[in-house]
């Protein structure tokens, strides 16, 4: 170590500094875009819990909507939400998952699914009230499902779709090629090795894309407008469980119904302030049922990240 | 030997002949063969060219003769086709669009040419299995990924299964470090050993040639020994193809050694002479390490 500075070395010194100086700045411009995104999240949310707190009660669980804000309830709406999404679930996810391996391990590459795969894409940011549109045309007039949970929960199906498949495509795709030649090599035909291999190890790539999905449509309120969800309903549909041979019951499917979101737009737009604090508290259940959502999906890729390294 | 499992790898009825004699007779191959008289014949490449999607040529009239229970080593410079060559035996390059093979490679006794048109992949595969360069073992338990192959065949009971796994492990010299964890995740072998259980994979179902891509190429020394050992001891019950870089490996397991370069078969014959007195001058140059 020498005491005498190189000229050269100041030079170099001072130019890392000034390089420097824009380090400091880009982290000073990131940090408050992220800020603003996270920092107005939190408060909504903060705000919807206060407004919300004092409703979020045992009664407003298991209460139908009433004229009263202090008597009005969910009960109608969050079990309207749950059959809406079970037939979302049932619809959507076995249909996108068939597409998704279709289009990833047997269509043959060309012009016609290249296109396919494009409009794939783009259906996933298509504005979610035109499938409220199609629906209305197709479910409710061409159909005569009517204004009912089936309708609802087909239509939202649809929407989830492009998102399962793309989701599906993607977990398929990480499997290396290696896994795959590795099957093929003992024999398989492809469906043993999608059904013995392909799917078991993406599953949780797959489970991501359909919460994901799922999570999209708890939310989604134009299109179950579109059709014309009721926004009063002062009872359940009936039960799928019944007394008497075959104990099950599907009658629930044409019942009408409303779900969380519906409600919550329609005490927004009452005249009464009392009504809003209800709406604050239904967007808290919603959001908490996202946030639970995004949360078991988390979960779920961890646990099955875990047991599979390449 | 369990007999399910012999019917399912070997088609009892005979397929039809795909052989061609005028062709055969056509394809003669003009480079130096082994003495066809001194070994059983198990399988024949014939005039054998190969097109990655269909254009770009990879293999250029190969003609190669296996010899059974013998181990025929495919050496050269990367990018010279032995891969292609190998993965060719098994019809792996079937899973990839728009490849075309042209000629033939005969499966004896019976006389198939396993690219025919009418022979299905899948049987080749049934026949011929593959280990390949890098350890790919599924990420299911040990026992699991040595049964698979019998249940891809559907065998189902549960007692010939277990047989069949305990023997297929101990061809892979790895039943005694993996009897008592049989259950356990085969990621959490070693590398070696997990290109081991690989190979027990690709014995359960008693294939009649077993390809090796590599095998060692991902592995440290001593796994490579356990590995060149295992090859001369499996070399007794089926005929072995094995594409290697390492010239010292080729010469020590193979009983035969073909040279390719360039995605052509420059020189085939005796492990011995192609390693001290090669005739062709390009075989000469890599093997003395000119070139490669």
């Amino acid at each position: 170590m020498s005491n005498i500075t190189d000229p050269k070395i100041t030079a170099i010194r001072a130019l890392i500094v000034k390089h420097k100086r824009w380090d400091q700045v880009f982290a000073i411009i990131g940090l408050l875009s992220m800020m603003v995104g996270v920092v107005t999240l939190i408060a909504l949310f903060i705000d919807l819990l206060i407004d919300g707190s004092g409703r979020l009660t045992w009664q407003f669980f298991t209460s139908f909507p009433s004229r009263h804000a202090d008597q009005a309830g969910i009960l109608s709406s969050w079990v309207g939400t749950i059959l809406v999404m079970l037939v979302t679930a049932l619809s959507g996810v076995p249909l996108g998952i068939a597409a998704g391996i279709y289009l990833e391990e047997y269509a043959s590459r060309n012009w016609i699914t290249d296109l396919i795969e494009i409009n794939v894409t783009n259906l996933a940011g298509v504005p979610s009230i035109i499938y409220g549109l199609l629906a209305l045309g197709l479910f409710v007039y061409q159909f005569d499902f009517g204004e009912s949970v089936l309708t609802a929960g087909l239509t939202l199906g649809l929407l989830i779709l492009p998102v399962v498949i793309v989701g599906t495509r993607e977990a398929i795709r990480s499997i290396p090629s290696s896994i795959r030649e590795g099957a093929y090599a003992v024999g398989a035909t492809k469906w043993q090795t999608i059904r013995d291999h392909v799917l078991p190890y993406s599953t949780a790539g797959i489970m991501t894309g359909v919460i994901i999905g799922m999570a999209r449509a708890i939310g989604e309120t134009a299109p179950i407008i579109t059709i014309g969800a009721l926004t009063f309903i002062a009872f359940l549909p009936p039960s799928p469980v019944t007394s008497q041979f075959p104990f099950l019951s599907f009658d629930w499917l044409m019942a009408p119904f409303t779900v969380l979101p519906i409600q919550m737009f329609s005490w927004v737009s009452r005249p009464q302030v009392a009504f809003l604090d209800n709406a604050a508290a239904a967007g808290v259940v919603i959001i908490v049922m996202t946030l639970a959502m995004n949360a078991l999906a988390i979960v779920i890729r961890y646990r099955f990240r875990k047991r599979i390294k390449w | 030997m369990t007999t399910d499992v012999q019917s399912a790898v070997k088609p009892a009825v005979p397929r039809p002949n795909t052989y061609k004699k005028s062709r055969a007779i056509a394809a003669e191959p003009e480079i130096p063969n082994m003495e066809k008289t001194q070994h059983a014949l198990k399988a024949q490449a014939k005039n054998l060219n190969f097109y990655y999607g269909g254009t770009v040529q990879a293999l250029k009239s190969i003609n190669l003769d296996l010899a059974e229970k013998h181990v025929t080593a495919l050496i050269g410079p990367s990018g010279c086709g032995k891969s292609t060559f190998l993965r060719c035996f098994n019809r792996m390059h079937d899973l990839y669009p728009n490849n075309r093979y042209d000629g033939e490679i005969l499966i004896h006794p019976d006389n198939i040419n396993i690219l025919g048109a009418k022979v299905d992949p899948i049987e080749v595969r049934m026949r011929i299995s593959m280990v390949f360069q890098k350890p790919n073992p599924f990420p299911k338990s040990i026992y699991e990924n040595v049964a698979y192959g019998l249940r891809v065949r559907g065998v189902k009971r549960r007692s010939m299964v277990d047989d069949k796994v305990e023997e297929a492990l101990r061809g892979a010299a790895l039943w005694d470090e993996a009897k008592d964890r049989l259950q356990d995740l085969a990621f959490n072998l070693s590398g070696g050993q997990q290109q081991r259980l690989c190979i027990a994979r690709a014995l359960a179902t008693d294939p009649e040639i077993l390809l090796f891509d590599e095998p060692t190429s991902a592995l440290d020394p001593i796994a490579t020994a356990s590995i060149e050992e295992l090859i001369a001891e499996l070399k007794e019950k089926l005929t072995i193809l094995i594409v290697t870089h390492n010239m010292q490996q080729a010469a020590r397991v193979s009983d035969f050694t073909a040279f390719m370069h360039l995605g052509e078969l420059v020189e085939f014959g005796d492990t011995n002479t192609i390693f001290t007195n090669p005739t062709n001058k390009r075989t000469e140059d890599y093997i003395t390490g000119r070139y490669g």
